[in-house]
């Protein structure tokens, strides 16, 4: 989780600088989903991602270094400079990609699911996506094939409370996203998606169902960005992007899943606040050099530009 | 005097729904962002305070749905104009733009009208790469009972919106970010530009250059520099690209036996080579040289910067492919 925040908060710099260019939507608040789901997957696993996806992707154990460069747009980034902080993957660990069409990459989680199902083999696919998602028709067509199927698929719906401009509320009647899945025969459950414990044991389950043959199942984790939409903006009433209350964002800096989750390694006495400190330095020193080699990494060339096009 | 009001690009596009909403009680606008002070730029500014919820409508992301739902409000005697913030989300809403809303009075004999407005904006660059960069003009241009319109000029933009609500049939209006802050004289009053019909937005007698959109502000950059250098094209905006002014390209080609045609989409079976073939067929005997074609490459977009820029056109590509045929 310290991983992603610090390497998330490390662009909000170079972005105002105008040194990162492509939007960047943070995911800073919500790491404890990504870490959690994808703590209970082996790399043999599969995720799909959305334009929010730094985390999915840090957490599935893709190369901090190969995503900052793609960030920074390099040659030597995930995806070679052309997809930029919205299309990270990691095949090699089972992050088979991003994308920012809302809801365009659930049914690619379905495929994916459905080959584990095809050849037997046990692995389980995740789709990440947000509250914005379920306004989307395929959410539900993709619930109602992987049911039928008994497909190994779990859906994680990232509930911040917005999508966009719009809170929840302006897009839904029954704010309990955890309940759509019912009706199709799906297991769902609810949970706070800034405790990371409760989503690891959720995932652990939830793997557990898939790999026996019981999938789908849906997890809908509460959460909340600090950041606003896209960048470092906090969309906060009264600013310029006028969207958010403070006292709103406050009360979310309480929940933080980091200051929890540290809290929880005091108190339980795992992890000394030194041992934080420490641990919070060594990750600061990754996020560095991380920069480092994008800085030093070179541009795409511009007579590369139709390298990897086919047709 | 009215005439001389400047405008922007975008709050052209405002004006125009500002008065079709005043003058006809039938006309809504629904889509993403259309209460935000940001999604669309400023096209959809003071709309909703003037009009309320029920004819300004922001929607849940859910473009097919939302899109039947204007198809489905004109056919039931609505004329509702439908925005995407991008283009690139309108793969969502192709079945009812194109099942249903363009087959929809041929396949009933002729029964029913849709008089719905289809408005995709074009936004690209910025690094944002293959899924925020498209633009899809030539698709739906590929298909019989759309109509598809183009504006490079805040005052074409107006007339054109204009015209698009008061059609009777299911128009794609398609703008473009990168015009957003172009300004120019716009009339207050109301007033149409005819669908169907293109410009010629610097006569010349050398070289027929056809454009649409911003390629048009890139061909007149182009057309300025080349003047200096004795070179005298002549730019045709064609506003409409489905259906083409035919007459007006034929024209322009009788007259300077040169075509390089300029489109910002991709190349293969693309706007560009439409008129291309056009001309091919109708004024072949006029050409002095093959037809130049200039376009986006077979590629998705890409992200990085140093790509983005080999990838978009500017004046300087146009000017080499005038050159070229000199
Ligand atoms: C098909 C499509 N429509 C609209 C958009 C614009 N858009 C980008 S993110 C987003 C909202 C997503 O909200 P949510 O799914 O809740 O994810 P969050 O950003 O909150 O993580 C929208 C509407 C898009 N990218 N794709
Ligand atoms: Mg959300």
């Amino acid at each position: 989780m310290l991983r992603i925040r610090l390497c998330e908060e490390a662009f909000v710099e170079p972005i105002l600088a105008g040194e990162v260019r492509c939007p960047c939507h943070l995911y800073s608040g919500e790491e404890a989903v990504a870490v959690g789901v994808c703590a209970a997957l082996t790399d043999r696993d599969y995720v799909f991602g959305n334009h929010r996806s730094h985390g999915h992707y840090l957490a599935k154990g893709g190369s901090m270094q190969e995503m900052v460069a793609e960030i920074f747009c390099r040659e030597t980034g995930c995806s070679r400079g052309r997809g930029g902080s919205m299309h990270l993957i990691a095949p090699e660990v089972g992050m088979l990609g991003a994308a920012p069409i809302v809801a365009g990459t659930i049914s690619l989680a379905l495929g994916a699911a459905l080959a584990s199902t095809i050849r037997k083999d046990g692995r389980v696919a995740v789709t990440f996506f947000g509250d914005g998602a379920t306004g989307e028709g395929v959410l539900y067509e993709c619930m109602n094939f992987a049911a039928l199927k008994k497909l190994p698929i779990i859906f994680v719906c990232e509930n911040n409370y917005y999508a966009t401009h719009m809170p929840i509320r302006e897009c839904r009647v029954g704010m309990e996203i955890h309940e759509i899945a019912r009706p199709f025969g799906i297991e769902s459950r609810q949970i706070d998606g800034n405790d990371v414990l409760a989503v690891y044991d959720a995932g652990l389950l939830a793997v557990e169902k898939c790999r026996a043959g019981n999938g789908p199942v849906f997890l809908e984790c509460l959460t909340y960005r600090h950041r606003g939409h896209v960048g470092p903006d906090d969309n906060v009433q009264g600013s310029h992007t006028d969207i958010r209350p403070r006292e709103e964002i406050d009360l979310w800096w309480e929940k933080d899943p980091i200051k929890r989750f540290e809290g929880y390694l005091t108190d339980q006495r795992i992890m000394t606040q030194e041992e934080l400190n420490m641990a919070r330095e060594e990750v600061n020193r990754e996020v560095t050099d991380a920069h480092d080699f994008a800085r030093r990494s070179p541009l795409p060339r511009a007579e590369e530009l139709e390298r990897y096009v086919f047709a | 005097m009215s005439s001389h009001r400047k405008l922007s690009y975008s709050l052209a596009i405002n004006e125009a729904l500002h008065q079709m909403m005043d003058e006809d009680p039938s006309v809504f606008l629904i889509g993403q962002g259309v209460k935000s002070p940001w999604y669309v730029g400023d096209t959809a500014q003071g709309l909703l305070e003037r009009f309320g919820t029920d004819r300004v409508i922001d929607t849940p992301v859910s473009e097919n749905a939302m899109t039947g739902a204007a198809v489905g409000a004109a056919l039931a005697g609505m004329r509702p104009v439908v925005v995407h913030p991008r283009v690139d989300f309108m793969f969502y809403a192709f079945d009812p733009i194109i099942n249903e809303a363009a087959n929809w009075y041929y396949m009933n004999g002729g029964k029913l009208q849709a008089p719905v407005v289809f408005w995709g904006i074009i936004n690209r660059g910025g690094e944002q790469a293959a899924q925020h960069s498209q633009s899809l003009h030539a698709m739906f241009a590929q298909v019989p009972g759309l109509k598809v319109v183009m504006p490079a000029t805040p005052y074409d933009a107006k007339g054109l919106m204009i015209a698009a609500i008061r059609e009777p049939n299911p128009v794609v209006f398609i703008d473009d970010r990168w015009l957003y802050k172009l300004e120019e004289p716009v009339p207050e009053e109301i007033y149409e530009v005819e669908i169907g019909r293109g410009n010629v937005v610097r006569a010349g007698t050398d070289i027929t250059v056809v454009a649409s959109s911003f390629m048009v502000q890139e061909s007149i950059k182009a057309s300025e520099m080349l003047v200096k250098e004795g070179i005298n094209i002549e730019v045709v905006d064609l506003r409409t690209v489905k259906p083409l002014d035919e007459n007006l390209i034929l024209a322009s080609v009788q007259k300077t036996g040169r075509l390089v045609v300029v489109d910002g989409g991709w190349r293969t079976c693309g706007l560009a080579a439409e008129v291309s073939a056009l001309v091919s067929e109708k004024a072949f005997g006029a050409l002095k040289a093959p037809v130049v074609r200039i376009t986006l490459p077979d590629c998705p977009a890409p992200a990085s910067a140093t790509l983005e820029k080999a990838y978009y056109l500017t004046s300087a590509d146009i000017i080499r492919a005038v050159k070229s045929l000199i």
